[in-house]
């Protein structure tokens, strides 16, 4: 029997259509169709200036906007050749792990709803909704902040938010034991994810999953550690990895990581630097809105830059972050002008569904719903 | 000094040209192993790219893909860039990356418009989606691909998107698309 899964489906966190063909109730074959909420966030890109892009990346991985705008500005970054404050690079690093925690909370919340757990998805979001706080006094944005910007970031920490985010993490450690008690030793728990789509090493890296999913199946690869961005190479953490390589493995390593996470924040707050937030390049960055006011130069910039962009030299650049799902990569081919000439973005949810057909061939139709949650998937950063 | 002088200072690009080319040992191997098909190395911001001809693209991904010493096993990205009005007009770029020696190194192979070029999904699997988006997008075409389809457009779309000559709005963004029920 052939079956739909989806497009509108709840456990298929979007717009994903798998046809599953059965033989009873285990899968011989599964072919998702990605596709559905293509927006053509690359071909759109072309047509704006660097600046104008950082928006377009919030809405990739719109759990983990932060991120997604981190490797884009560091791409641009690249491409220009400039350096970043100190400063800015610990914001971006206590950001970025932040949204971390609260793009796991989701997954934590929402995966263990589609397997039937419901009381966990409300103490995650109690805690989602401190970071988004947070996000909110510092950005201006809960979902979509675009907080960063080309050489540095858009504001400073406002007053009060460094006793925020101290606050939440003092607390967190004793969150994730709340949310252990529910699930780690659950035995409905165990006998849903211990076992379940399983992807072997090999496999994994053959199908190029990256992140937690490629961790879990126990390759240690964090682009973090591999190739350090942002001062990563400062702060003491370590990478969590799972042995199996199935549902459960990756949900130990997540936890986990919630964790190291939640200590790369404590780190960066402790040692923040004194400094500017954003590079002081006048070709790239704006003028401060009080010399705006009063120099007549600054003004002038401030309109150049708005209105034409800045100018990138030609060559091309990748950088890559280690977002929430795995390594999200950009590829910019500058051509001179101030449009990037081709802006192409390697995102970690799209090679790791691609493997969903090999974790779930031979499963039971049941388990389906556990692996798309464990490898935790969103279509705003596969269709693009 | 005035705006106009700030803008023409663009960053000058040869951050580490000579060294990197010279002492990168994958680059070495490759134009050992593949004298004729390398035709270029070229180093932007300490990233190597390596220009082949696509005949033996296949042939060098293997070797890169079970060299003991390189052991690029991780395809981070395959991608097509769109030249036009350039003959050949398109580019594949593969960025690989291998865990054993932390490096990355990128291949680029020119493609021209009714061409084809061999698909790399034998020797990772995850080329097949990477290329049947360049297929769906840029119009490129893969040999030997097992499952050439398009993956982002509906079947039956008309034109790839992504190309240069392709409309920003679409060409027929005041006809709206009304499949037949």
């Amino acid at each position: 029997m052939t079956i739909n899964m989806g497009p509108q489906h709840p456990a298929t966190h979007g717009v994903l259509r798998v046809v599953l063909e059965l033989d009873g109730e285990v899968i011989v074959k599964a072919i998702p169709h990605p596709g559905h909420l293509h927006r053509g966030i690359e071909k759109l890109a072309e047509s704006k200036t660097y600046h104008q892009a950082i928006p377009l990346t919030d809405r990739l991985d719109y759990t983990n906007a932060m991120g997604n705008n981190l490797a884009y500005v560091l791409a641009v970054e690249k491409l220009l050749g400039i350096e970043v404050p100190k400063r800015a690079q610990y914001l971006r690093v206590m950001m970025a792990e932040l949204q971390r925690i609260a793009a796991h909370l989701i997954w934590l919340g929402t995966h263990a709803l589609d397997i039937g757990a419901m009381t966990l998805i409300f103490y995650n979001f109690r805690e989602r909704e401190d970071i988004l706080r947070i996000f909110e006094e510092v950005a201006g944005g809960r979902l979509t902040p675009t907080y960063l910007r080309i050489g540095g970031v858009s504001k400073d920490l406002p007053e009060g938010t460094e006793e925020k985010i101290k606050a939440f993490v003092q607390a967190f450690p004793d969150h994730v034991k709340e949310y252990e008690t529910l699930l780690t030793k659950n035995i409905i728990w165990l006998k849903r994810t211990k076992g379940v789509g399983i992807i072997s090493k090999e496999d994994a890296i053959s199908w190029g999953v990256t992140g937690p999913t490629l961790r879990g199946s126990g390759v240690n690869y964090d682009v973090r550690k591999v190739f350090p961005y942002s001062s990563y190479e400062e702060f003491d953490f370590d990478i969590p990895i799972g042995s199996v390589g199935d549902v459960y493995d990756r949900y130990i390593v997540r936890l986990r990581e919630m964790e190291w996470s939640n200590a790369i924040v404590e780190q960066a707050l402790e040692r923040l630097p004194k400094g500017p937030i954003i590079a002081n390049d006048p070709r790239i960055t704006l003028p401060p809105k009080d010399d705006v006011l009063q120099d007549i130069a600054a003004l002038i910039r401030q309109f150049k830059i708005v209105s034409e962009g800045v100018q990138a030299p030609k060559g091309e650049v990748y950088a890559s972050v280690e977002a929430s799902k795995g390594e999200l990569g950009f590829y910019l081919v500058g051509d001179g002008s101030s449009h990037p000439y081709r802006f192409r973005i390697r995102t970690p949810s799209f090679a790791n569904l691609s493997a969903l057909p090999k974790m779930i061939e031979g499963n039971l139709i049941a388990d389906v719903i556990s692996v798309i949650g464990s490898i935790d998937i969103v279509l705003g950063e596969i269709d693009r | 000094m005035s705006v106009r002088q700030l803008n023409r200072l663009v960053p000058t690009p040869d951050h580490g040209r000579k060294s990197m080319t010279e002492t990168n040992s994958t680059v070495k191997k490759l134009k050992g192993k593949f004298p004729s098909s390398v035709s270029g190395v070229e180093t932007f911001r300490d990233e190597v790219n390596v220009i082949v001809q696509k005949k033996d693209i296949l042939e060098i991904c293997r070797f890169l893909h079970s060299d003991p010493d390189l052991q690029y096993h991780l395809l981070t990205d395959l991608c097509g860039v769109d030249l036009f009005p350039q003959t050949p007009r398109f580019e594949v770029v593969y960025l690989l990356c291998s865990m054993k020696n932390k490096e990355r190194l990128r291949l680029k192979a020119r493609v021209g418009e009714h061409e084809s070029i061999s698909s790399v999904e034998s020797v990772w699997k995850v080329a097949n989606w990477y290329e049947r988006e360049a297929y769906d997008l840029l119009g490129i075409s893969f040999e030997n691909h097992p499952d050439l389809r398009r993956i982002m457009m509906w079947d039956g779309y008309e034109g790839h998107p992504l190309r240069k000559d392709f409309p920003v709005e679409g060409p027929d963004f005041d006809k709206p698309f009304v499949p037949e029920v």
